[in-house]
């Protein structure tokens, strides 16, 4: 149990440690605005409607092979 | 419900390659910028297909170790959803492609060996519509596809690594695996592969039921 802690403990301060280069275009300001969280929120729904219409499907198929 | 279990996995790992794929810190490399995150949608594309394509061919053989036509029916529709794949892994390579090489095609031997492959599974399902007596049909095109399989590893796995390539992972041009050693991509990059794969195999279940149900009205007319 100790081990597996640590070894949490360093994967996560290992992703901390990484230095950035600043220099590189990155959407950070886009990010900091807080607008990347519309997209997110879109993108979710999105898919999400796409599984419920799959399961959906999937349940209406299961209706037919039962009838026969 | 304890049977949909792998279906509510597919979805969830789905769900977070895009919510960590837009939130999770990527490398900070020139020319990519944030296109990187690409990564994440456009390449679960190409692992399914070749997933559902191996899936394919194994029924291929399958077939013609036992002649059960279920499983020539397993063969094509393992087909028709790795072909879509494959067409959104084209398309969205190609948008990809336009924003980081310059170009939405380039003649780049990666490019063209995931093209020649395309066509030839294309034939693959032309041929099939070309054969109306169903053992012959289920026969021949199990012994297309063995042939088809090697080939497509082979254009778009082999050859373009041994000569020069502008994407990545080939022809002296490192992969990303070179970029995310830090594993922070990763964590985002494989759940995506794997619910990508479940997801496919999912919709190619329900494609294959389909075609059972169409078999059994067909043979009581």
């Amino acid at each position: 149990m100790k081990k597996i802690i640590t070894l949490i403990v360093f994967l996560f301060t290992s992703t901390i440690l990484f230095a950035q280069e600043a220099d590189v275009e990155m959407a950070d300001e886009f990010r900091k605005s807080g607008k990347i969280y519309v997209v997110i929120a879109v993108a979710t729904i999105l898919f999400l409607s796409f599984i419920v219409y799959l399961f959906s499907i999937d349940k209406r198929l299961k209706k037919i092979e039962n009838k026969k | 419900m304890h049977k949909n279990w792998w279906k509510i996995t597919a979805a969830l790992l789905v769900l977070y390659s895009i919510v960590g794929g837009f939130l999770f810190e990527v490398p900070r490399l020139p020319i990519l910028n944030e296109t990187i995150r690409n990564m994440y949608f456009h390449i679960p594309m190409w692992f399914t297909m070749t997933f559902l394509y191996l899936v394919s061919v194994i029924y291929s053989i399958k077939y013609l170790n036992s002649g059960n036509e279920n499983h020539d029916l397993v063969a094509v529709e393992s087909v028709n959803v790795g072909i879509i794949c494959c067409f959104i892994g084209l398309a969205t390579g190609m948008i990809w492609a336009k924003f980081t090489w310059g170009d939405y095609w380039t003649n780049d031997p990666k490019l063209n060996g995931s093209a020649i492959s395309t066509l030839m599974y294309l034939a693959f399902l032309v041929l099939r519509s070309s054969i109306n007596e169903e053992q012959k049909r289920a026969k021949i095109s199990a012994i297309y596809n063995i042939f088809a399989f090697p080939i497509m590893i082979v254009l778009i796995f082999v050859l373009p690594r041994l000569t020069d390539s502008l994407h990545p992972g080939n022809g002296g041009n490192p992969g990303f695996s070179n970029y995310d050693l830090d594993n922070k991509m990763r964590l985002v990059f494989y759940p995506a592969v794997i619910g990508w794969i479940l997801l496919c195999t999912w919709i190619v279940t329900l494609r294959y039921r389909i075609r059972l149900i169409e078999n059994r009205t067909n043979q009581i007319d």
